[in-house]
């Protein structure tokens, strides 16, 4: 490695010297706005061969036409695409000048999500050596990984060391044409994540963010491109629990698995950036495109807990392409306040015997809006290919609202589709049963809804269960009435 | 142990319920309420517990020294009172087992006791089942979800039997059971009892009384105790009805 975490960390200290000064072109930020130049600039600063240009500029060219989706149930004042930068580097700044000056109300959130004051500190970017800490996890975990021929590393990384597995499958899933934030997300991704799992692998950890947030962060245009070749097993976690507070407004991402024939992909998410204050300012807006795509006898399994955002407009999906495979979605996504999200899944049936499920459990709190947005679609060739899907929604107030917008498209008579639905209001019986035995409201509202959303929860790693657990009670304190 | 002085309650911006009640509860007695549907005995039990929408307006409960309307209601749970309600409530996802662990620690963490270990705990639930001859299976599914009649009441017994109240109110526990649940649940609230608890019963038929012998029966009618006697005025009153109390109050 040419760039040590020593030096990583210097980068860091002087980042603060530098606070200000860095607004000319040819530093580390452009300047606001988008153009072809802007890319050019983009590409150049990460040293990207002449493809990947080529790429981002086609996508630049498609987005410029395109329009903005309003099919969505939510609103909301769209972002001046004009008044972003899309790049500065690095992104792990610090945000604080030091831990006594972080929000205590944000130490409390995470004292309550059981976050150790170590990881708090780097969180909150107020301890740098962190950095130091994590390098020696970090590394034993990466020689374990090598051994076995495991690729897993930033998507900027990947373009250089890997470009013919980049070259081969970015862009096979979710096209730069397919939508106005994938295209934009094609045009000016700045970095993200990239794995490979050899053929008959089983990567015998779950593979986290966690482990490379030092090299790099999240972005705001973040990439993630996931490939299991054939007969192989990977687990992928995205996110973290604890809160996330970020200055950038617009959050496009695209995620991409590709499962080959008889391949596993689990891919859990936990979202929790900052969903704006309790009148509804500010807050992220999480415009998100993930998508898989099955080979023959492949399982792509989609979990996520999506708890943060202003604004959510998510659809993980899969496209069971080869025969006998399986595509899943479990989701709980929580509004509260004035947070509004549109969230659902597409499973698109082609191959022969492949077989969807989708449980989706939203939770409706403050004046909050949440809908479900699902699409089946069974193709003519996708001869006994089954789908069931549960929709729940859960009310905790009278102000908010649950949407289900179910959409099944069938050309194939030998199919079988199911749908159950329900809505419902949490009981203040329940609540009530609960404190009869001790269990104050809070605690009591906790257990109700992650009963309620238990099916999902179960489907996360033991660890990451444990913390959307937590996360579910603390995003819905003080939420009934 | 429990003192009622002039207890008035109201439904919240309505009616009058609980018009001047008084009922003096000492450890290791049972006391069987009886009356007439509407006389405000499930609402007597409401107001006892916590439950929203009601309105005290009058009077004092006296719980172990304690000012109980004073309490929040999952206080008044910690401070020792349960309540066996007439209709469990179901809670899917939430197993039996989490429900109580919680309850039974959050309980111990007011009283300043550690929290049970897995396998106190494991074994306090073993206990507590045989109590009511509950099927240990039931003892891992969601609360109440699914279970028939009997068994949501047979449930609550066994809750009783884990969270070890200092003054449990049975709320027409005998509702909706057969002779044999009747007996098992019964049997389960005799095996409970001692000189340091208290139980009072709220039922219309003196039939439960048969398998729990109460030391006291009162009949509460329009809002107040009319009449209290030992065990025989439950006989009298399944014989009679509850019309000649009224008479009598009259005459006198």
């Amino acid at each position: 490695m040419g760039y040590t975490e020593k030096e990583l960390a210097e980068d860091l200290k002087e980042q603060e010297y530098k606070f200000g000064f860095t607004s000319e072109f040819e530093s580390d930020r452009a300047p606001n706005g988008l153009s072809e130049d802007i890319i050019r600039f983009i590409s150049a600063k990460k040293e990207e061969p002449q493809w990947l240009l080529d790429k981002r500029l086609e996508a630049y060219r498609v987005w410029r036409e395109m329009k903005e989706p309003e099919w969505a149930h939510v609103h909301y004042e769209k972002p001046s695409f004009e008044d972003i930068c899309y790049y500065s580097a690095p992104k792990q700044t610090k945000k604080y000048e030091s831990w006594d000056d972080v929000d205590p109300e944000m130490k409390e959130t995470m004292k309550k999500l059981g976050i150790s004051l170590e990881e708090q500190q780097r969180l909150t970017g107020t301890a740098v050596d962190f950095v130091m800490d994590s390098v020696s996890v970090a590394t034993s975990f990466k020689k374990k990984l090598n051994e076995l021929g495991i690729i897993f590393c930033s998507f900027s990384e990947a373009v250089q060391e890997h470009p013919e597995l980049v070259k081969k499958y970015m862009g096979t899933v979710v096209p730069h044409t397919d939508n106005f934030y994938a295209a934009l997300n094609s045009a000016v991704f700045t970095d993200g994540s990239f794995c490979y799992i050899p053929k008959g692998v089983r990567c015998p950890m779950e593979l986290s963010t966690y482990f490379r947030i030092n090299e790099g962060g999240t972005g705001q245009f973040e990439r993630t491109l996931v490939v299991a070749d054939k007969e192989s097993y990977v687990s992928y976690l995205e996110g973290c629990t604890a809160p996330m507070r970020d200055e950038n407004q617009l959050h496009a991402a695209v995620v991409e698995l590709i499962a080959l024939d008889d391949a596993e992909i689990k891919y859990s998410t936990v979202q929790n950036w900052y969903p704006g204050d309790k009148d509804g300012k500010g807050g992220v807006f999480n415009f998100v495109t993930k998508r898989g795509i099955c080979e023959r006898n492949a399982k792509i399994s989609w979990t996520q807990v999506e708890t943060g955002s202003a604004v959510t407009w998510k659809y993980p999906s899969c496209i069971l392409k080869g025969d006998n495979s399986v595509g899943e979605f479990y989701s709980v996504a929580v509004t509260n306040n004035y947070q509004q999200a549109d969230t659902g899944t597409k499973m698109i049936h082609l191959g022969k015997n492949t077989n969807s499920t989708i449980i989706s459990k939203g939770i409706s709190a403050g004046q909050s809006q949440n809908s479900y947005r699902g699409l089946v679609q069974i193709n003519a060739k996708a001869e006994n290919a089954r789908n069931f899907s549960q929709c729940d929604s859960l009310l905790m107030t009278d102000r908010s609202g649950a949407h289900t917008f179910p959409y099944i498209e069938c050309k194939n008579n030998s199919s079988k589709i199911e749908h159950e639905a329900t809505t419902s209001k949490i009981g203040e019986d329940q609540i009530f049963y609960c404190k009869q035995r001790g269990i104050d409201e809070e605690k009591a509202i906790g257990l109700i809804v992650n009963g309620y959303c238990k099916e999902v929860l179960n489907k996360l790693p033991m660890e990451f269960a444990v913390e959307a657990q937590k996360l579910l009670e603390i995003s819905l304190e003080n939420s009934v009435g | 142990m429990l003192s009622i002085k002039n207890l008035h309650a109201s439904v919240e911006e309505g009616a009058e319920i609980l018009k001047g009640l008084n009922l003096e509860v000492h450890p290791g007695e049972v006391h069987a309420i009886m009356g007439p549907n509407g006389a405000g005995k499930s609402t007597l039990a409401s107001v006892l517990a916590g439950k929203d929408g009601y309105e005290v307006t009058e009077g004092s409960v006296d719980f172990d020294g304690k000012d109980l309307m004073e309490l929040e209601t999952e206080d008044r749970a910690k401070e020792g009172l349960f309540l066996a309600f007439q209709y469990p409530v179901e809670i899917p996802g939430v197993s039996n087992i989490n429900f109580l662990k919680t309850a039974l620690n959050e309980i111990r963490e007011y009283k300043g006791e550690e929290a049970l270990s897995a396998k106190e705990f494991m074994s306090k639930v073993r206990e507590a089942s045989k109590v009511v001859e509950l099927d240990p299976k039931l003892a891992s599914r969601s609360v109440n979800t699914g279970f028939s009649g009997g068994e949501k009441k047979r449930n609550e017994i066994f809750q009783m039997a884990m969270l070890n109240p200092k003054l449990a109110i049975l709320d027409e526990t005998d509702s909706g059971l057969d002779i044999d649940a009747l007996r098992i649940v019964s049997d389960g609230v005799n095996k409970l009892r001692s000189k340091d608890n208290a139980v009072i019963i709220i039922t219309h038929y003196q039939r439960l009384l048969d398998y729990i012998q109460p030391d006291f029966v009162h009949v509460l009618a329009d809002g107040k105790i009319v009449k209290t006697g030992p065990k025989e005025l439950a006989l009298e009153l399944e014989d009679k009805g509850y019309d000649w109390i009224a008479e009598e109050k009259e005459t006198v």
